[in-house]
């Protein structure tokens, strides 16, 4: 089945084409560090986009050509970065006070759980090791409107959207809409809301991969994204 | 008023066993490298560290925990690229840590700094890092009771630093320097440059002096990432 589904499903470049597709015009945006990114890589053309780093900054850019790096212009996730016009630099207080104060608007994070009733586990897989928690509890607690990519089943074929987290929990009832691999779910009221599949998924497959019932509203549309 | 010390190695002098140091930094961006080194070279043990961090490769705070001069880390994210240093001691149980959220933990910082005993957050509500943690709502929603940071010493890296101890920081590596020297009972700085008071616009000022205690020029300061990608040690040949 995994074979069959790794043809099918999306990439991370297509699931954070899909997720770049939602940011509006004029956003203060976070990326968590990795795969969430990469959205910044497929923003629209005409849209203004500011984005957030815990570090400090608002409003980088594009990472420098290799050999241009500063290493005192870097992000949450320790890579370079550049400056756009009209960047900012401040402490750490203030940084989180525009995450907990509610002055973002959205923030896309990476996940290993999402739950029915929007419960995020995406900081520890409770294993032994050196547990890191950095700034994700303070995300999903204070920006106005927090979304998850990630690949809709674990590398062992598990579901990855469940009834509720069995990992240990970022935040409670945080997130409102996930952008898988196969689909596009929000997080509502019932539980998991089904907006978008891909073709090649019935409803019913999908429905099998996912730990959680998937809500139907009214059409879904088909999830497409460039090759 | 003159704050200025000639070397590293004075301006830390007076830190002793036992101490707790905040360490300015965000990995390698705003990491006081020169003054972390001549803090293991005094030899002083059973610190507690405040940092974002655990180091990276061999040198600097990396270095101080390879050394097993550290029993407790206070922090938000010990991993990273390479950070066996912290890892290694970890695992083995030599080393304590007390895991906070970032945000929390910079404010838990900037409280130290400002009087303030305890405040409420959002942050870990119904997590693991709750646990032990008074909750009490506030308009319908729950947060956690956090308690301020405090620290013996904090160890600062400036970019410009007048000798009354004002300072600005060269881009995004103030992160916690400006919280951290707030909330130390003496704060050491390490500045690229040293100038007369006055040559520091007021408005331009990032710290006060009134945060600071001791400045040292250090011109042309080492890059942990610097350090790093030429896989340095500290101190030099070092064998780990």
């Amino acid at each position: 089945m995994s074979g069959a589904l790794d043809k099918i499903k999306l990439t991370n470049a297509q699931i954070a084409w899909r997720a770049a597709q939602d940011i509006e015009d004029g956003s203060y945006v976070n990326l968590g560090i990795g795969f969430p990114e990469m959205i910044a890589n497929f923003q629209p053309d005409g849209r203004e986009v500011i984005y957030h780093t815990e570090n400090g900054i608002l409003g980088f850019g594009d990472a420098p050509a290799q050999g241009e790096e500063d290493w005192d212009l870097i992000n949450a996730g320790k890579k370079a970065v550049t400056l756009n016009p009209g960047a900012s630099i401040f402490h750490h207080a203030d940084s989180f006070a525009m995450v907990r104060g509610g002055h973002l608007d959205l923030a896309v994070l990476g996940a290993y759980q999402v739950a029915e009733n929007g419960d995020l586990a995406n900081w520890s897989t409770g294993g032994k090791g050196v547990p890191a928690v950095g700034g994700a509890m303070d995300l999903v607690n204070g920006v106005k409107r927090v979304a998850v990519v990630t690949d809709h089943v674990t590398k062992n074929g598990d579901p990855k959207l469940v009834q509720s987290c069995t990992l240990p929990l970022t935040g409670l009832g945080c997130v409102s809409r996930i952008y898988t691999s196969l689909a596009v779910i929000d997080v509502a009221a019932q539980g998991f809301v089904l907006r978008e599949k891909i073709d090649a998924m019935s409803l019913d497959e999908l429905q099998s991969l996912t730990g959680a019932e998937l809500h139907v509203e009214r059409n879904v549309e088909s999830l497409k994204v460039p090759n | 008023m003159d704050k200025t010390l000639p070397t590293a190695a004075e301006a830390v002098s007076q830190i002793k066993d036992g101490s707790t140091l905040m360490i300015g930094g965000f990995g390698g961006s705003g990491a006081p490298i020169e003054l972390i080194h001549a803090l293991i070279d005094t030899g002083v043990r059973n610190l507690t560290i405040i940092n974002n961090n655990a180091g990276n490769g061999h040198i600097g705070l990396a270095a101080l925990i390879r050394q097993e001069r550290v029993k407790k880390l206070v922090c938000s994210f010990p991993r990273g690229r390479d950070t066996q240093s912290f890892a290694d001691l970890y695992t083995s149980g030599k080393i304590d840590l007390e895991l906070v959220p970032q945000g929390t933990l910079a404010e838990r910082i900037r409280a130290g700094g400002a009087g303030i005993p305890a405040f409420y957050t959002p942050t870990g509500v119904g997590t693991e890092l709750a646990e032990g943690k008074p909750v009490e709502e506030f308009e319908g929603k729950s947060y956690l009771q956090e308690r301020w940071l405090k620290a013996d010493f904090a160890l600062i890296k400036a970019e410009v630093a007048d000798t009354m101890g004002n300072l600005t920081f060269r881009m995004a590596a103030r992160n916690f320097s400006p919280l951290m020297a707030m909330a130390a009972e003496t704060t050491i700085v390490q500045a690229g440059s040293l100038v007369d008071v006055g040559k520091i616009l007021p408005e331009q000022v990032v710290t006060p002096g009134i945060f600071v205690d001791r400045v040292v020029e250090i011109s042309d300061p080492a890059q942990e990432e610097t350090l790093n990608r030429m896989d340095a040690r500290y101190p030099e040949g070092s064998v780990t």
